[in-house]
């Protein structure tokens, strides 16, 4: 059933290619109905998953696969994974809806709509790899069809910006495929990550720094974390608005799911030595990101930084390695993805639109275009954090969680953080306000005063609807994920809190 | 003492028998039949090809697993078989995308098809050969045709300069080798391979001219797999030779190049790896990043990916520094490695230079600005370019990724600081050459039609066929690597 949720869409895409290029209603619709399915797949995963024992995984798979390296196909899912993955198909579903009428430049939908089914299979594989070489094959997936979607379907400057983003994150792959064969040798060749989480601890502790190293580079440039996140605003701010969306909503959360389901709970003692690092370019990356934000005159750059600042709270909260810390990063992850895929979504209709995401010419949106308007406001609060919607849930746990972090961590550092990261959501407020203003208030400028702008049309409406609704739900019953989250990240976090016991326990003789 | 004539196992030697009398029949049918008629030659000496893979596959499926014959010199075994059907395979290939070019193009077409096949006699004895003669002679069978083949295009002055600087540079890398084997010869008293590994342990361990020999050979086979900086002749070789050939050339030579040194290096010189094994790391690392940083830079598609094979022997070269550390520890994972490196580049090599014949069929040109929106009037073409470009890079899941895995595991297996040194420099570097092979596919992809001619491309039905096979090898064991690995696991060299 899992591979289902995997393989159907690729199975959509080569269904795709099938099809002659010129029957685009054909084209549409059958990738509306494979991604459909998928979802479907993804919703009985979702109700039948077993909430009471969200810590193990469920609807296993496992084969053989490569025998020559003990690498297995091995599939599962656990309260982590799983809203990731329903998030992932979700997107996927809008963003198909979203494209119906608005195919970029050159069109051309049937390489586009298979782009896109590719990328959800690696998307999907990602979320429910349990074996690290199909990981990494996945994680890679998703790769190709992102460089193609930029760099064809992109802005002015696709070309720099797509191979920018291929390259940037190759660098980071080439040393984490390194780290997994090291992890392979030290960690009783196998590849297998519950067998890995049970032995990783017994790896020295001077090879797990390194081999964390690498994992490192490879998951944080993903992210991205400062100071690796150069890519990022140019990939956002030159992809199409479905790259973007897709980019923001799922591709970032690959890798802070990385540092979750790999680094962490296989090198415990690793990952406690590099916490404080790791908090400190996620506090500099809050601060960078929102100052970046605040220069920006494009709209979808200042998003893409906004990005840049949002993971930065995901960040702190893992790197504080405790339950809550943690909790928080994954409702984070999802939050991040309903709230800044909406967004993009706006700036990609205001584009449309107007033609421009100057800030400095955009104005008044409120007055030709108010629904539109309205909902730039309410996804501008969502990022902000205001309590009740679903930002709030990512943001101010991670930020409380940074006040008592995992046994053995210093807590004076982290309260520093703690106290910046804070700044950070007054400086988030600074700018997405401001965005507001300068977008949805005032007047419209004299160049589109007389220009006609459409309200949203049909596919938007279907598009952005249940986006809305879930900023809204999770934000007011932020329970519907914690719930799946919680036992799945103790099981991660146990590893560190073994080590912290045996510390104080040798710290009290 | 009487001559006592060795025993032959016919059964084993039969793919050789075959391919002599296939490469004497298309000679002889080559004088009788009229120019209307050539076209049968080419199909004949598929036939060849296909008629001697049939006793590889009995032999494979035989239960002697070891044939050995003349006192060890030649031993056909499960390496020697897979390598044999390999070099059968890439033969086949290269004939089918050789068809149309040489008809097309007014050039002899009996004699190219006849040396093509004594070049492959040459690489299919070399899988087999464990004595340094019979090294010699199959390097020489399998070069010499070569060097005519690379100025095939007779009244073209870059095909004639390719072709002496390729004969040139043979020959003095020929006779390199051959003193190095002398010496060898002259210390221990034997050409045979495994002799010479049971004395590099002992009394050759620490001997100042075995040293000596050692380096002569290894630098002689660094020519012949174009290892940087022995590499200068590879570039304006393969710009210059006919495509097909060039496709020959950067596979199957290269791939004959790295068998002897297979057999030389795990068979016969194993017990000197404080020699071999820092030469090899410095010639790896150099080879796979003066090769990828030149590739950067060129602007026609050939050169390009004459640079990028360079860089891609460096990849196939790191195994081997790292073969002998640690006790040899690591030995059996760097052979599966190199082994399936081979041949993954083989397929995935051939088939970027399909495409690049069929591209050349229109375009007349081998700017890569001339591939320019090639998606939009030859969509296949530029995706099956993408998927072998991208495989070559080392993307998953195409077959070139696992092929890098492989070498990555060998590198870990051993262990060693340098080895995991040269790990990190083989990661930079496929990252920079991703950088080259992306920027074929922005052209087909991303950018315009040069000239606006829209017109689809034709491709023959043979060139079809090539794309077909090879295509189908990248994605298949991209996607189900277990398939290969078996090949690669044939660990009985490793001592």
């Amino acid at each position: 059933m899992l591979t289902a949720a995997i393989f159907l869409p690729v199975v959509g895409a080569a269904l795709l290619a099938l099809i002659p290029r010129e029957r685009e209603e054909m084209l549409k619709m059958v990738a509306l109905v494979v991604t459909l399915a998928t979802a479907v797949v993804g919703l009985s995963l979702l109700f039948g998953f077993d909430y009471s024992d969200a810590g193990t995984l469920q609807y296993t798979t496992d084969h053989g696969w490569i025998d020559v390296i003990n690498s297995r196909y091995h599939i599962g899912i656990d309260g982590i994974s799983l809203p990731l993955l329903i998030l992932s198909m979700v997107i996927t579903v809008l963003c198909v809806i979203y494209s119906w009428d608005h195919f970029p430049e050159p069109h051309n939908p049937k390489a586009f709509l298979i782009l896109m089914l590719v990328l959800e299979t690696g998307m999907n594989g990602t979320f429910a790899a349990q074996d690290l070489i199909l990981f990494f094959v996945f994680f890679e997936l998703v790769l190709l069809p992102m460089y193609f979607m930029i760099g064809v379907w992109g802005g002015p400057n696709r070309q720099y910006a797509a191979i920018k983003f291929f390259l940037y994150t190759l660098f980071g792959s080439a040393l984490m495929i390194l780290s997994f064969l090291a992890l392979y040798f030290k960690g009783g060749q196998t590849f297998d990550i519950p067998l890995l989480i049970e032995q990783g601890g017994a790896i020295a502790h001077g090879t797990q720094l390194l081999i964390f190293g690498g994992l490192f580079m490879g998951f944080a440039i993903k992210v991205p974390m400062f100071p690796f996140h150069t890519w990022l605003p140019d990939a956002h701010t030159e992809a199409p608005t479905v790259g973007s969306v897709i980019l923001a909503a799922v591709l970032l959360k690959l890798g802070t799911y990385g540092f979750i389901r790999i680094a962490i709970p296989i090198l415990p003692e690793a990952a406690k030595s590099w916490a404080p690092w790791i908090g400190l370019l996620a506090v500099i990356g809050i601060i960078y990101g929102a100052l970046g934000c605040l220069a920006q005159r494009d709209m979808k750059r200042l998003i893409a930084f906004s990005s840049v600042a949002h993971m930065g709270f995901v960040m702190l909260g893992i790197a504080t390695l405790t339950d809550f810390g943690i909790n928080a990063a994954v409702f984070g992850m999802v939050a991040h993805g309903l709230i800044t895929g909406m967004l993009f979504f706006i700036a990609g209709s205001i584009q449309e639109r107007f033609g421009t995401r100057e800030l400095s010419r955009l104005g008044g949106l409120l007055l030709q275009a108010p629904k539109m308007g309205w909902i730039l406001g309410f996804c501008a609060f969502a990022s902000l954090g205001l309590p009740g919607l679903a930002g709030f849930w990512g943001e101010f746990p991670a930020i409380l969680s940074a006040y008592q972090p995992a046994d053995g961590l210093s807590e004076l550092t982290f309260r520093v953080y703690m106290a910046v990261a804070a700044i950070g959501t007054v400086f988030a407020a600074g700018y997405l306000l401001w965005m507001l203003q300068r977008v949805a208030f005032g007047t419209v400028k004299p160049e589109f005063e007389n220009a006609h702008i459409h309200d949203l049309h049909i596919p938007e409406y279907i598009a952005w609807v249940p986006l809305l609704v879930g900023i809204l739900v999770f934000g007011i019953f932020p329970h519907l994920i914690f719930h799946m989250t919680d036992a799945a990240v103790s099981a991660v976090t146990s590893g560190v809190d073994a080590l912290g016991n045996v510390a104080a326990g040798a710290g009290g003789h | 003492m009487p001559f006592t004539p060795p025993s032959l196992d016919y059964h084993a030697l039969a793919p050789e028998i075959i391919l002599t009398a296939v490469l004497a029949v298309v000679l002889l049918a080559d004088l009788f039949l009229d120019q209307s008629r050539k076209w049968l030659l080419s199909n004949i000496a598929a036939f060849g090809l296909v008629a001697a893979m049939v006793p590889i596959i009995s032999l494979a499926l035989s239960d002697t697993d070891v044939r050995s014959m003349v006192d060890g010199a030649y031993v056909v075994d499960n390496f020697a078989l897979v390598l044999k059907a390999l070099f059968l395979g890439v033969g086949f290939v290269v004939l089918l995308m050789s068809t149309n070019y040489v008809e097309d193009g007014d050039y002899y077409e009996g004699e190219f098809y006849f040396l093509l096949l004594s070049s492959l006699l040459g690489m299919v004895v070399m899988s087999s050969s464990r004595d340094l003669i019979t090294i010699f002679v199959a390097l020489e069978t399998l070069s010499i045709p070569a060097y005519m083949l690379a100025g095939w295009r007779k009244r073209d002055l870059k095909s004639n300069e390719a072709s002496l600087k390729y004969y040139l540079l043979g020959v003095l890398a020929s006779a390199v080798m051959l003193y190095g084997m002398s010496l060898i010869y002259g210390f221990t008293g034997t050409t045979v391979l495994v002799d010479i590994g049971e004395q590099m342990a002992g009394n050759a361990a620490n001997q100042p001219l075995v040293t000596l020999a050692i380096v002569f050979i290894i630098v002689g086979f660094a020519f012949k797999v174009s290892a940087v900086p022995f590499h200068s002749w590879a570039p304006d070789t393969y710009e210059g030779a006919p495509t097909p050939v060039t496709a020959f050339l950067s596979v199957a030579s290269k791939t004959g190049g790295f068998v002897a040194l297979l057999q030389l290096v795990f068979v016969g010189f194993f017990g000197r790896d404080d020699v071999w094994g820092p030469m090899f790391g410095i010639l790896a690392a150099l080879t796979m990043t003066v090769g990828n940083l030149i590739a950067l830079r060129q602007t026609n598609i050939v050169r390009m990916l004459a640079y990028s094979s360079i860089a891609q022997a460096g990849y196939i070269l790191v195994p081997f520094a790292i073969a002998g550390s640690n006790g040899g520890a690591g030995a059996g994972s760097a052979f599966t490695a190199t082994v399936v490196y081979l041949l993954v580049y083989a397929a995935m090599n051939l088939g970027a230079f399909a495409i690049v014949i069929a591209v050349a069929r229109k375009t007349r040109s081998g700017e890569i600005t001339s591939y320019g929106g090639l998606y939009e009037y030859a969509p296949g073409l530029a995706v099956l370019m993408s998927i072998f470009l991208f495989s070559l890079a080392g993307i998953p899941p195409l077959a070139g990724f696992w092929a890098k895995v492989f070498i990555f595991r060998a590198v870990i297996d051993a262990g060693t600081s340098w080895a995991v040194l040269l790990g990190v420099v083989a990661a930079v570097n496929s990252v920079i050459a991703l950088f080259y092979y992306s920027s074929i596919a922005r052209e087909m992809f991303m950018n315009p039609v040069p000239d606006g001619d829209r017109t689809p491309i034709r491709v023959p039905t043979p060139l079809i066929t090539a794309l077909g096979i090879t295509a189908a090898i990248v994605i298949v064991v991209g996607v189900y690597p277990q398939t290969f690995a078996n090949f690669g696991d044939l660990a009985s060299l490793v001592p």
